[in-house]
């Protein structure tokens, strides 16, 4: 099973890097034959992506892929962009001044641009997990029904079968179900991140972002975070941003290399690690560089 | 050669710990020193006035006569009615505008010259002299628009004295919350008041609350702005009280009704020439004191218990 779909991927992969034309006749493609086994579906796509803050251009040019339930990874030396970027999927950059994109992300299946979206909009349905672990000072329950009050859902029942399920999905049910209505913060920094990817998963979000989520935590929480992240895969659409090669080597299905704001190289995974294409992949792989 | 420099190290780090720990003890002193003249300067005003008044506190008549001309029958239950529903249209007048003011100008407004402009007002305002907002509140509230000599007045002229109080304490606390809060809420989809409502007010409320009760507890000692705008000192009846047994059981007269107040009451009987009536000045500022001292204390249990059902 996995090989062909593999093949069919890097293929993809081969034609949108080639020019934004092909892609579009990609999609029509896509249109035209609708069959979810011909290729993988994508989630969303950024085309030719800009990003300005203040003066200073931070992305420049971003063409890249999303497909549907798989763990893209982003990763690049510090400061190339690759927050920013992630940054740019739930239109985070609009709470301060002094953002301007250009470029589109299109969002699938409807084919609409976020950018022209609104922002609210566009973050109820592109969820959002921290670098720092950042739950409420509220319950663990409320914590994880948040998104859903922020939605409207006011039924206990419903209420209560969807945290269930996000923090079953987010494996920390067994250690928080005896405490569910006690504060957030006296967990584990590493469950707290966990509680975080559970209020960020019970809205059923369409793709899910995390930026460096393990970065402020310990090996073991890290290694929790990846199991779960593992388990993940093939559920739900997700995006990383790490610092960590050795992490999207081992959770990712793409690989995305970014450098001073431009996308260096993407493709599947295995073989962005293998044989890379751009020197500067290389480099940056085999710790040569960054 | 080698065993010599380590030595020297040794000697160099030992003489660097001295000096610093030479500082830390002086510094600690000085602050010790200063808070302790801080301190004793409080408890020997409070100490003088207790003995001075001691005769009068101690009798239960104090609490509730009217002022009189006998100064041993005289009693401040009009001053103390009277600040207190001073104080309660003053805190129903102040803490929701002010609060509402605060978060405007740190969530919603644009930040343009004009919006810094309000706000360098705004923080210029609560140094102002408060008698000037009795000049104020006399053009406005008594002559423009006829309110008269009233606890609506006094009201809502100590809350023009303390709504810069309350928009800087709600400013700061907003200010002060985290950005991660922030995007986390905004993150999960929600829109501008629902962050406001569900998340940056409940986690400013400790900020605000002190703000609030700072506010209030100098609105309680204030004489100028009343005096003023004409506040009486001889009060010898009590407003209507403001509910009723009868439908609809609330009662607004008390608004129109003349008014003393704590101060005041205190001013008129230490400007009086007998020294009896000094005494009960002194009994009534010990009253004041401790009704300041009660509400700050309040302020401080209240910020301490919002705190731990935050963290």
């Amino acid at each position: 099973m996995q090989n062909p779909t593999k093949t069919r991927v890097k293929l993809l992969m081969n034609e949108m890097t080639s020019s934004q034309h092909t892609s579009g006749a990609m999609r029509q493609q896509q249109d035209v034959q609708p069959e979810p086994t011909s290729a993988p579906v994508l989630r969303a796509e950024a085309r030719n992506l800009d990003f300005w803050y203040g003066a200073t251009h931070i992305l420049k040019s971003v063409s890249m892929a999303v497909v549907d339930c798989k763990v893209t990874a982003i990763i690049g030396p510090s400061g190339c962009g690759k927050s920013t970027l992630l940054r740019c999927f739930n239109r985070m950059h609009d709470l301060y001044p002094g953002n301007r994109y250009s470029g589109e992300i299109q969002l699938y299946p409807e084919d609409r641009n976020l950018i022209e979206m609104d922002p609210g909009m566009v973050r109820l349905r592109i969820g959002m997990v921290f670098q720092k672990p950042n739950p409420f000072s509220k319950s663990i329950f409320e914590n994880v029904a948040a998104g859903l009050r922020v939605r409207g859902v006011a039924d206990k029942r419903i209420l209560y079968e969807r945290v269930e399920q996000a923090l079953s999905g987010a494996a920390l049910w067994d250690e928080v179900k005896d405490r569910l209505h006690d504060s957030a913060y006296g967990l584990s920094g590493g469950q707290q991140q966990r509680l975080c990817i559970a209020r960020a998963l019970a809205p059923q979000p369409d793709i899910l972002l995390l930026d460096e989520p393990t970065s402020a935590l310990d090996p073991i929480a890290t290694a929790k975070i990846e199991d779960l992240l593992t388990v993940l895969r093939n559920t739900v659409t997700v995006i990383i941003v790490t610092h960590n090669m050795q992490q999207a080597a081992r959770i990712s299905d793409f690989t995305a290399y970014m450098h001073l704001g431009k996308l260096v190289e993407y493709g599947v995974t295995e073989k962005v690690f293998t044989t890379p294409q751009s020197p500067m992949t290389n480099d940056y792989i085999t710790g040569r560089f960054g | 050669m080698a065993t010599s420099s380590l030595a020297n190290a040794q000697i160099e780090s030992a003489r660097i710990v001295a000096v610093n720990r030479r500082a830390d003890l002086l510094m600690a002193s000085i602050g010790i020193l200063v808070l302790a003249i801080a301190t004793l300067l409080l408890a020997s005003v409070f100490v003088g006035l207790l003995a001075s008044g001691w005769d009068r506190l101690i009798n239960p008549d104090f609490y509730t006569h009217f002022p009189s001309r006998h100064p041993q029958q005289a009693g401040i239950i009009s001053a103390i009615v009277g600040s207190s529903l001073v104080m309660l249209v003053t805190a129903v007048i102040a803490i929701p505008l002010g609060v509402a003011a605060g978060l405007y100008l740190e969530e919603y407004a644009p930040k343009n010259w004009l919006t810094d402009l309000i706000e360098i007002n705004v923080s210029n305002l609560a140094g102002v002299p408060s008698i000037i907002y009795g000049l104020l509140a006399l053009g406005l509230f008594v002559y423009a628009f006829s309110l008269g000599e009233t606890i609506l007045t006094a009201g809502l002229t100590l809350a023009l004295l303390i709504l810069p109080v309350i928009i800087v304490a709600t400013r700061e606390a907003v200010r002060s919350i985290p950005l991660e809060l922030r995007e986390a809420a905004y993150g999960l989809g929600a829109d501008k008041w629902q962050v406001v409502r569900m998340y940056v007010l409940p986690a400013a409320r400790p900020g605000i609350f002190t703000g609030v009760i700072v506010g209030l507890a100098r609105a309680i000692g204030e004489a100028a702005p009343l005096i003023t705008i004409g506040a009486l000192t001889f009060i010898a009846f009590l407003p209507s009280p403001p509910v009723q047994a009868t439908p609809p059981f609330v009662n607004f007269d008390w608004l129109t009704s003349p008014f003393t107040a704590m101060p005041i009451q205190l001013f008129n009987w230490v400007s009086r020439p007998q020294a009896e009536f000094h005494v009960n000045a002194a009994a009534t500022g010990v009253v004041l004191m401790v009704m300041t001292l009660a509400m700050n204390a309040l302020a401080i249990y209240v910020r301490l218990r919002l705190r731990r059902l935050h963290r």
